[in-house]
């Protein structure tokens, strides 16, 4: 889990040309009319003392994060920045040495990792992991909290009110799959998507649970350009309808157009944070990501 | 004839129904329990101890798989934290230590002794009437019809998609191989259900103990089907794929693991109560590793994660072992004709010979059929 990708970070901007531009300017205006909105809210996820060691390595130290309300967040640092380790310790997959961490008000930093996303904080992971012997609808309709049908004794008795929820359930799986393209792949296996429609699926997956937070961990990492993109602009979409992102990305085009206010960790450390251009402008930043 | 018949529909039903706890353990949740002989061994010893100091049958074999599911509980709370490999080796020993308390505590067991006349099902039925013997038939008869409907239905759905599939890939329709295999089946079916219509109206304990058990077996492969359709077989199904996924998606993994174990164990444990009412003896070496093993057998077989898999991986493998018994009459008559054919083999040697026979007949499926009899190519294919 410590180690991430093999990905090199895409810091420099000549990469920008590779997407269309056009796209790119509306998207960002579209980031800043909803970046200026909901400052003065509480924040919904605030870390604050993060330690985690891994024997004798610190991979987490001292970390703080907060997450606005309804903002894409962004998490970026180089390779073994420990940010998915961060990742772990805020979803609880790995738990933390030491601090805490708010969601929504509540401490959650005790829960099991399960309890944490019934509450409304879903993760995806580095490496996407679609059930490949389930069906793309069946990965979908998974996600749904609060089954019926998911207690046992529930499946001897009411089958009727099961049935129910399966169709309701089947539809709205419906409409996410079709807004992220995957609809004609419903019935079959998701072992049988590709890279990208799995980081897709994992997406639409999560937005199954009705989170109020999600957290993507490098959803455009072995994508196509034309599949960035799709998936950019379905986070822009359910965004603008109020769910609030926390992204690693090490793709630097996708978190400029994307994020409102964007944290930089090195070496387990918070570096910076700020607005995309003040990190891109950071010198410290360039210095961890390029060396001196 | 008739009457080996039925004896043998008890073994197969009997193994069919204990490797249906393994098959939703491993099958459906993924769990590496090399250990099912234990829940089976505390499901017979609990049933007959009860029953011999006279609690009724009925109540004893509830008992006997609640205990049974308690080993599960506990043998899960225990070791279900730990990862997959780790689990194997637990429930290997775990079985072990069953199978060695069973052997050692004599005050309980009798030891290496064993049991002999306990209290057995339907025993004081020896002359049922006409009229009870005519229900019997039909309740026989009905299961059959069921079974054959779900047969039929299965068929009618493989013919579906494979018409659909015509249209796509213009593939040849249902192949001559898979009719044939088709007409085996109902001639198979035909010829079970005669015989135990025969056994049923020349009442024996045997042919009472075969109804109950197909019964049991019927009601348990429905109910299986039922949950692991349902949305808690898919989070069990989930599990078995990537349980970091489920856990992410808010499924308290730990709680369903825990359920497989205690449910596969607990229709293990009403297996034992059958066993042992079949044997109508038991002792500590009924209930050897290699039970486990057979279990992983037919369902590895009939498909992992296949309930009907598991019921056609049962037939099979019971097919297999009892045709293998008459090998030495079989060698005999070849050896009449051709001389050169040695006359027989003695029984060590027989048994070690079927045994690595059907080792090398796995080792043939898995080449040539790896997703087992029942079980899907496109699953293998499939990237993780």
């Amino acid at each position: 889990m410590v180690d991430e990708s093999s990905n090199s970070p895409d810091f420099p901007t000549d990469g920008l040309e590779t997407n269309q531009p056009q796209d790119l300017a509306e998207v960002l205006a579209d980031v800043e009319g909803v970046g200026a909105s909901p400052q003065m809210e509480l924040p919904l996820l605030a870390a604050s003392g993060l330690v985690k060691n891994f024997g004798g390595i610190r991979a987490v130290d001292n970390a703080v994060i907060e997450v606005a309300k309804g903002s894409i967040t962004g998490l970026v640092g180089p390779n073994g920045a420990g940010k998915t380790t961060l990742f772990n310790l805020l979803s609880n997959f790995i738990r933390s040495d030491r601090g805490r961490v708010l969601f929504d008000g509540e401490p959650i930093h005790h829960l099991q990792p399960h309890l944490i996303a019934r509450i409304g904080m879903v993760r995806t992971f580095q490496v996407a992991r679609a059930l490949s012997r389930l069906s793309v609808m069946d990965n979908m309709l998974l996600a749904t909290q609060h089954q019926t049908g998911e207690k046992f004794w529930n499946t001897w008795f009411k089958q009727k009110q099961i049935r129910q929820e399966e169709r309701e359930q089947r539809e709205r799986a419906l409409d996410i799959l079709d807004s992220i393209g995957l609809a004609h792949m419903a019935y079959e296996y998701a072992g049988a998507l590709s890279g990208g429609q799995r980081k897709l699926l994992e997406m639409g997956r999560a937005l199954m649970t009705v989170p109020k937070l999600i957290l993507l961990d490098e959803p455009a990492a072995g994508v196509n350009p034309t599949l960035i993109n799709q998936i950019c602009d379905r986070i822009l979409d359910w965004n603008r309808d109020g769910m609030t992102f926390l992204i690693i990305e090490h793709n630097m085009d996708v978190i400029m157009s994307l994020c409102d206010r964007v944290w930089v960790l090195a070496e387990g450390r918070n570096l910076a944070s700020g607005s995309p251009a003040e990190i891109q402008s950071n010198p410290e930043v360039l210095e961890a990501y390029l060396g001196k | 004839m008739i009457g080996y018949l039925v004896s043998l529909i008890i073994f197969t039903a009997t193994y069919a129904l204990f490797s249906l706890g393994l098959n939703l353990q491993w099958g459906f949740t993924g769990l590496i329990n090399f250990g099912h002989v234990a829940f089976m061994t505390v499901g017979a010893y609990t049933t007959v101890l009860l029953s011999v100091k006279g609690v009724p049958l009925v109540i004893a074999t509830v008992i006997g798989a609640a205990l049974a599911a308690v080993l599960g509980l506990t043998l899960g709370v225990s070791t279900l934290r730990l990862r997959e490999d780790y689990l194997a080796i637990v429930t290997i020993g775990a079985s072990e230590v069953v199978r060695l308390i069973a052997l050692n505590e004599e005050w309980l067991t009798r030891g290496p002794l064993g049991i002999p006349n306990y209290p057995l099902p339907l025993e004081e039925l020896t002359r049922p009437t006409l009229f009870s013997k005519i229900g019997m038939i039909a309740l026989w008869t009905a299961i059959f019809v069921l079974a054959g409907w779900q047969l039929v239905q299965w068929m009618r759905r493989r013919v579906d998609r494979l018409g659909r599939e015509m249209a796509v890939d213009k593939k040849p329709p249902v192949s001559v191989m898979k009719l044939i295999w088709g007409a085996a089946a109902v001639i198979l079916g035909l010829v079970l259900y005669g015989a135990g219509a025969i056994a049923l109206s020349n009442y024996s304990y045997k042919a009472g103990l075969m109804l109950l058990l197909v019964t049991v077996l019927a009601l348990v492969y429905w109910r299986l089907e039922v949950l692991v359709k349902s949305p808690w077989g898919r989070v069990l199904k989930a599990i078995r794929e990537d349980e970091e996924v489920a856990k992410a998606l808010g499924k308290n993994v730990f709680w369903y693991k825990l359920q497989a174990l205690i449910l596969g164990g607990a229709i293990a444990g009403i297996a034992g109560a059958f066993y042992a009412w079949n044997l109508t003896f038991i002792n500590p070496d009924g209930f050897i590793p290699l039970i486990t093993f057979q279990a992983w057998i037919i369902v590895v077989l009939g498909g992992t994660g296949n309930n009907a898999g598991t019921l056609l991986g049962a037939v099979i493998y019971w097919a297999y072992y009892s045709g293998t018994r008459f090998l030495p009459d079989l060698l005999q008559a070849l050896h009449s004709i051709m001389p050169v054919v040695p006359v027989s083999i003695d029984d060590a040697r027989l048994g070690a010979f079927r045994i690595m026979v059907i080792g090398l007949l796995l080792i043939v499926l898995m080449m040539a059929r790896p997703q087992g009899i029942l079980g899907k190519k496109e699953e293998l294919t499939l990237g993780r």
